[in-house]
């Protein structure tokens, strides 16, 4: 009953969410939200340009890439003269070249994959001024690509597709920062810690237990971690850990805070091509898949561990609990961990790699789809226009019509950039995973022996080349195999998507638009949202079902076999 | 190429001074101001009530396994402590789950050690008290959780199971706003309301 009033209260919060901040963002990205022009001014004077300086697509996808290798060398930078720097209480050395380069890159492409236990690995200046600004930066250049691919489709005969400075400073300034902060007020008022003093020592009479307790300023970092879709917690154990996840409440507004800007998005898009109802049908497909795999993961969480069954325990009424915090149960872990990876968050509420076989293929499965349920901030709307594109032009071929969405004529061009920005993804998981589990380095990486193993190498860089992050926590990644294999699969997750869809922006923005007649094929309609689905499912489905098969389906199979 | 590097030089030095330092110090300040006892870790006299700790004693109601600790299953990891945060009586560790997957021979064994070491100390036990958590110190058990443990803390102190049973009763908190997650009880303050009974 408990699930049943936690989803009906998510809903209704998101879909306020999906209406008003849907439409405050269409007004920040049109300009016409000033509230903080005294820091926005001086950033456009700073950077020498000004919303009025309009960029071609190759420039704003050079302003793009190089801004993001900028990011990547100066994270590398901090991490390595983290020794040196202030605010690093526990004395830590520097990062190691190998974790460094691996972390640099996952916090810079909205991976936040982590190959380090963060409260023995990083000091408070590398946390907040290496990584939390990326937490940052990275959903706001997630949200430039998607708006330059909108405006592809809202402008005709158009030259140019946005200034990129101008959209991710007015995304950081007037979406993330003020939501984030107040989420933050809110995580440290249920208990997550928020302090500078380093960590604490405690002693209990009562049992003779003396520990050391780590802290650090989590809580507001924890509000940006879930609302940027990053993922990447201060502490090893993410929010599964008190201090960044304290309560039930903070886990639901976790949950809220990782699906709200993903789902409303859908609503500025609608607004800003001038159609709301196109909006509204690729939420459709985003809310009916995504409904499919809560219902699914929770369900399969709910029955029992087998391996606590074959101890004795065969009666679990609370589902398997291995892993899992009492204070959110078993329901409520799934919800959060099927949120976090149909996003590209990445955070975890409890250990994934003790799911049930069905409860981690559902999480595999949910980042297979391209995370496009809602997907991260900003590349869940990119990714699941170049599907709707896909769509279009499957249905199009079908009834045999030239294929057009909202009013641009998908030709040659944009179906091969379409697909070559949805063939890049697979086909980097795919061969990493085919490298990783064909040489030695690769093989000694996971805990678990048996198809787990296999899963975990898989998730792992499912995971990575998704830019999702979420982890099967018991492979040792922090290898220099994993860290530089890791790095080059995130890298092609995020650029090799960004710069095909940025070129079709530049391409569609260019195009004209045919007027609607008798024999356009409807983009708003129910029968629209199943063949955008259809795509979906059937595109993640046929590329991984070989991989997915050897790993949680044999795993699930093989009843009353331990490996 | 030079414009592009210099505006993504002055980008990332201007993200670094507002997220990094503003955004952090402002939410440090507002955090130590309006909830200075939450944002320093709910700390008390015998620790944090969100930070797990290891019980060996009969006399006290116990929290849930640790991979490390005095009910290690695994006899590679047994350590004294249990339930590090960082360090825990001498033994450094940090936050984390076991990560043995569901399928794992090392986790039916391991679980098996659980449940005889329960068994030992006259607890028949709930899943709970033989599933590790995910943070590794879960400061959480569910009532229930804590009601099977009556025989062995009443047998060790002399207080009747009535008076437990009331006592535990007194100490679970229900679901959070009715319907958010479910009902626990925190095992330090159910200990030290234990203790004040004596």
């Amino acid at each position: 009953m408990g699930f049943f009033w936690t989803i009906v209260t998510l809903l209704a919060a998101l879909a306020l969410t999906w209406r008003y901040l849907g439409s405050y963002m269409a007004a920040v990205f049109d300009g016409r939200v000033r509230w903080l022009r005294v820091l926005e001014r001086p950033i456009y004077r700073a950077l020498g340009t000004s919303p009025e300086q309009e960029q071609t697509w190759t420039r704003y996808a050079t302003s793009l890439v190089v801004f993001s290798g900028v990011s990547i060398a100066l994270t590398y930078l901090l991490l390595r003269i983290q020794g040196s720097l202030p605010l690093n209480p526990q004395r830590l050395a520097a990062v190691p070249p190998a974790l460094s380069f691996n972390t640099s890159v996952s916090f810079v492409t909205n991976t936040n994959w982590q190959n380090y236990a963060g409260e023995t690995t990083m000091s408070y200046f590398s946390q907040l001024a290496a990584l939390m600004v990326q937490q940052f930066v990275s959903p706001a250049v997630g949200v430039a690509v998607a708006l330059a691919l909108v405006r592809g489709f809202a402008r005709r005969g158009s030259a140019t597709i946005g200034n990129f400075w101008v959209d991710i400073t007015r995304c950081m300034l007037y979406v993330l920062l003020p939501i984030a902060f107040v989420a933050g007020v809110v995580f440290v008022g249920q208990g997550a810690v928020q302090t500078l003093a380093g960590p604490v020592s405690v002693h209990d009479a009562l049992n003779g237990v003396t520990q050391t307790i780590a802290r650090g300023p989590i809580g507001f970092m924890e509000a940006i971690k879930q609302l940027g879709t990053n993922g990447g917690g201060f502490l090893n154990a993410n929010s599964a850990t008190t201090f960044e996840n304290p309560t039930p409440l903070t886990n639901w507004l976790s949950i809220y805070l990782v699906l709200a800007i993903p789902f409303a998005l859908t609503y500025t898009f609608g607004k800003m091509v001038g159609s709301v109802r196109h909006g509204r049908a690729l939420l459709a497909a985003m809310v009916l898949i995504f409904g499919v795999w809560v219902g699914f993961t929770s369900a399969a969480e709910h029955q029992g561990n087998p391996a606590v069954a074959a101890a004795g325990i065969t009666h679990q009424p609370a589902g398997n609990m291995v892993g899992k915090e009492v204070r959110f149960g078993d329901t409520s872990s799934a919800l959060f961990a099927v949120a976090s990876t149909s996003t590209s968050t990445g955070s975890a509420d409890a250990s994934y790699d003790q799911f049930t076989p069905m409860g981690g293929f559902g999480l595999l499965t949910g980042m297979m789809l391209g995370e496009v349920t809602p997907g991260g901030v900003g590349s869940g709307l990119y990714t699941i226009l170049v599907y709707a594109i896909i769509a279009v032009f499957i249905g199009g071929l079908m009834i045999g019509r030239t294929p057009e969405y909202l009013g641009k004529k998908i030709q040659a061009k944009e179906i091969k950039l379409a697909g070559l920005a949805s063939l890049v993804m697979p086909l980097a998981v795919l061969v990493v995973t085919g490298i990783a589990v064909s040489v030695h380095a690769g093989r000694t990486g996971p805990l678990n022996s048996g198809p787990h193993g296999f899963t975990e190498i898989l998730y792992a860089l499912t995971s990575q080349g998704n830019n999702n992050g979420s982890a099967f926590g018991g492979l040792s990644g922090n290898s220099p195999f994993y860290n530089v294999i890791g790095a080059v699969d995130m890298l092609l997750g995020r650029f090799g998507i960004i710069v095909p869809v940025l070129a079709l922006a530049g391409v569609l923005a260019a195009k004209d638009v045919v007027p609607e007649s008798l024999g356009t094929f409807r983009t708003d309609n129910s029968m629209f949202v199943g063949l955008v689905i259809g795509v979906i499912v059937i595109i993640g489905g046929l590329t991984f079902f070989p991989a997915v098969a050897l790993g949680p389906v044999v795993e699930q199979l093989s009843h009353g076999r331990f490996f | 190429m030079l414009v592009h590097l210099r505006r993504s030089l002055v980008m990332a030095v201007t993200c670094l001074v507002l997220f990094g330092f503003v955004y952090a110090l402002a939410g440090t300040g507002v955090a130590q101001l309006l909830f200075s006892h939450q944002a320093n870790g709910s700390l008390g006299p015998d620790g944090s009530a969100l930070i797990g700790q290891s019980w060996t004693s009969r006399a006290f109601f116990h929290g849930r396994p640790d991979d490390a600790g005095p009910y290690a299953a695994n006899p590679g990891s047994h350590v004294p402590g249990g339930d590090n945060p960082l360090v825990a009586n001498g033994v450094a560790g940090g936050s984390g789950a076991t990560n043995l997957g569901p399928r794992s021979k090392v986790l039916v064994a391991d679980t098996r050690a659980l449940v005889a070491y329960w068994h030992s100390m006259g607890v028949n036990p709930t899943p709970d008290l033989v599933a590790t958590s995910a943070s590794g110190y879960d400061p959480d058990i569910t009532p229930q959780d804590a009601l099977v443990q009556i025989p062995m803390v009443s047998r060790a102190t002399g207080i009747s199971p009535a008076r437990l049973r009331r006592l535990v009763a007194r100490e679970a908190h229900g679901p959070q706003l009715g319907f958010l997650g479910s009902s626990t009880v925190d095992v330090l303050q159910l200990n030290e309301a234990l203790a004040a009974l004596r």
